[in-house]
């Protein structure tokens, strides 16, 4: 995880600052434990350090780490371009909506629901699919998320286009879940879970058949590795992390609306995930922070950050076009 | 067909295929016996590749059959049939840019569950291939011509197959090379692996095998005994442009 860099992190001077300091990281094993443990410690304490607003746009920041890291598994670690990842973050925050205000279902409930219901989608979009060439997915995905979004925008039981609202905060073993600073550490947890996860897969015997597939499909099936299923448990996992991501960001705000699952977010997690480095895990989630917090940080700029925080992603592409993070990524 | 009791390992029965609407093969008919190096000649185009794609299930078959050790595998996926120890070694070679010498290896021995069993594969591939051990640590893709064949070849032993489909391996590669694969291609196939070669190099190709196929226009044209097709100097003259 990214430690020193969070600060002016979207521009470019800093970059620069930040290269050597982020390959002493990725090389070292020590320096990199140690950079674990630094990062654990500042996510402990940054609430009482940097007051409430920081704390509701860090908890931001989390809820993409996670939406980032599954959407990397698709993009980074099988090398499919998913452009509707926005849909499998609706399914989890709606199945959540609907479940717990229109059928009263306990929350804790909704979570195995919305993940059956994400990787059944899952394997609707991406079984017939993931037979053609790559391409076709994105073309596919992009329709998907359109067909999710429109469609919670005119059925009623999704609020139409004015949403969800009043959709009740958690408990967890007497613990309300209320405060921004419980939801912070809830997605402490969530984040840290999902960076575990993406890990234990990387180094599984599934993550290096995704990496054989991603570098040469045809190779990969020539010695025996079925690249439909291969793609379609990569897509599948995908969904399953986005559908808890919005399972998550449903209760935090308690209202949930279309036009928060819009083409605009699917972009905005993959360029998370691009910008940090595909199929690197600290990567991605320097990316998510970035494209998170880059905006907040340049607020002072008022009309032109939106301006300036763009330059600053297209520098960082032109710079580093494999990403911010160095080297070739978890996957050995 | 050669007179060997055995029963085929490889039998092709009107087997057609193409890209589109463009038809590349026309209901050929093919052996390969246990054992054997059957070779499969022809001028470019003549649907040679198509062939070994068809059985390998890279391309579908559009009609025929293709039996695998008795068993009908037309149908089957193209990593199901790898499975089954049927493995195709494609034109082009499909080194893993990226990836070291040794992690392109052990893409071919994914399906060997047994790290014992993939630790002496690889052994035996480093014995055949000396180069590639000193080279394990290389990026694969910036190996020569010839080292990426030995690669390619390399990395289908590691799955321990029955049965080779190679596309002309040596395409590209300088004289010298060209005899050191052939020889290459001898040993395993006096180690127990049968082999369906494909080859450009139809003398060389001849001396090799056991049995020849001459594709023309996606359709078996000739097929004999090796000793015989190369002792026909019209043969080699027709079809073998030489």
């Amino acid at each position: 995880m990214a430690t020193d860099d969070r600060p002016g992190a979207g521009t470019t001077p800093a970059l620069a600052r930040l290269a050597g300091p982020l390959a002493a990281l990725a090389d070292n094993a020590a320096a990199r434990r140690a950079g674990i443990v630094a990062l654990l410690a500042l996510m402990v304490v940054a609430p009482f350090v940097f007051g409430e607003y920081a704390t509701v746009i860090l908890t931001n920041a989390l809820l993409y780490v996670v939406l980032a890291l599954g959407l990397n598994v698709v993009v980074g670690y099988a090398g499919l371009l998913d452009l509707g990842y926005a849909a499998f973050f609706a399914v989890g925050a709606y199945t959540v909506g609907i479940l717990t205000l229109r059928v009263g279902v306990n929350f804790w409930l909704t979570l195995p629901v919305a993940v059956c219901t994400a990787a059944l989608a899952g394997v609707i979009i991406g079984g017939p699919t993931l037979r053609l060439r790559s391409d076709y997915l994105a073309i596919v995905t992009l329709g998907f998320g359109e067909i999710v979004r429109i469609s919670a925008r005119n059925m009623s039981i999704t609020g139409m286009a004015s949403g969800l609202s009043g959709i009740h905060q958690p408990w967890l073993f007497g613990w309300h879940i209320a405060t921004p600073r419980d939801f912070y550490y809830l997605f402490c947890v969530l984040a840290i879970l999902a960076v575990a996860v993406s890990v234990r897969l990387a180094d599984s015997r599934l993550g290096r058949a995704w990496l054989y597939v991603r570098y040469d499909e045809d190779a990969a099936e020539a010695m025996g590795i079925d690249r439909v299923r291969v793609k379609l448990a990569a897509y599948v996992t995908g969904a399953i992390f986005g559908a808890l991501g919005g399972v998550f960001f449903a209760v935090n705000l308690g209202a949930i609306s279309p036009e928060s699952f819009s083409f605009t977010q699917s972009v905005l997690i993959l360029m998370a995930v691009i910008l940090g480095g595909m199929g690197k895990i600290p990567g991605v989630i320097l990316g998510a922070m970035i494209v998170i917090l880059g905006p907040e940080l340049l607020r002072s700029l008022g009309e032109l950050r939106l301006l300036v925080f763009a330059v600053g992603l297209l520098l960082i592409m032109l710079f580093r076009p494999s990403g911010i993070w160095p080297g070739r990524g978890r996957q050995q | 067909m050669s007179s060997d009791a055995t029963p085929p390992v490889l039998k092709l029965h009107g087997v057609s295929a193409g890209y589109g609407r463009i038809r590349a093969l026309h209901g050929i008919d093919l052996e390969v016996r246990r054992g054997q190096i059957v070779t499969l000649l022809g001028a470019n185009g003549a649907g040679k590749t198509t062939a070994l794609k068809t059985i390998s299930a890279l391309v579908r078959a559009s009609a025929g059959s293709v039996l695998f050790e008795g068993r009908d595998i037309t149908g089957l996926r193209a990593s199901e049939i790898a499975r089954l120890g049927l493995v195709h070694v494609p034109e082009g070679r499909h080194i893993l840019r990226g990836l070291s010498v040794r992690e392109n290896l052990e893409l071919g021995a994914f399906t060997v569950r047994d790290p014992a069993v993939r630790q002496e594969r690889m052994r035996e591939v480093f014995g055949l291939f000396p180069v590639l051990d000193h080279r394990q640590h290389q990026d694969g893709s910036l190996l020569s011509g010839g080292e990426q064949q030995m690669l390619a070849i390399g990395r289908a032993l590691m799955q321990g197959p029955k049965m080779l489909l190679l596309d002309e391996p040596s395409m590209g590669l300088a004289p010298k090379l060209v005899l050191d694969t052939m020889r290459i291609v001898k040993r395993l196939n006096q180690a127990g692996t049968t082999i369906l070669l494909v080859e450009q190099n139809a003398r060389l190709a001849l001396r090799l095998a056991d049995y020849g196929y001459v594709l023309e226009s996606g359709e078996i044209r000739m097929q004999g005994p090796a000793a015989a097709l190369r002792a026909d100097r019209s043969i080699v003259q027709a079809y073998l442009g030489e």
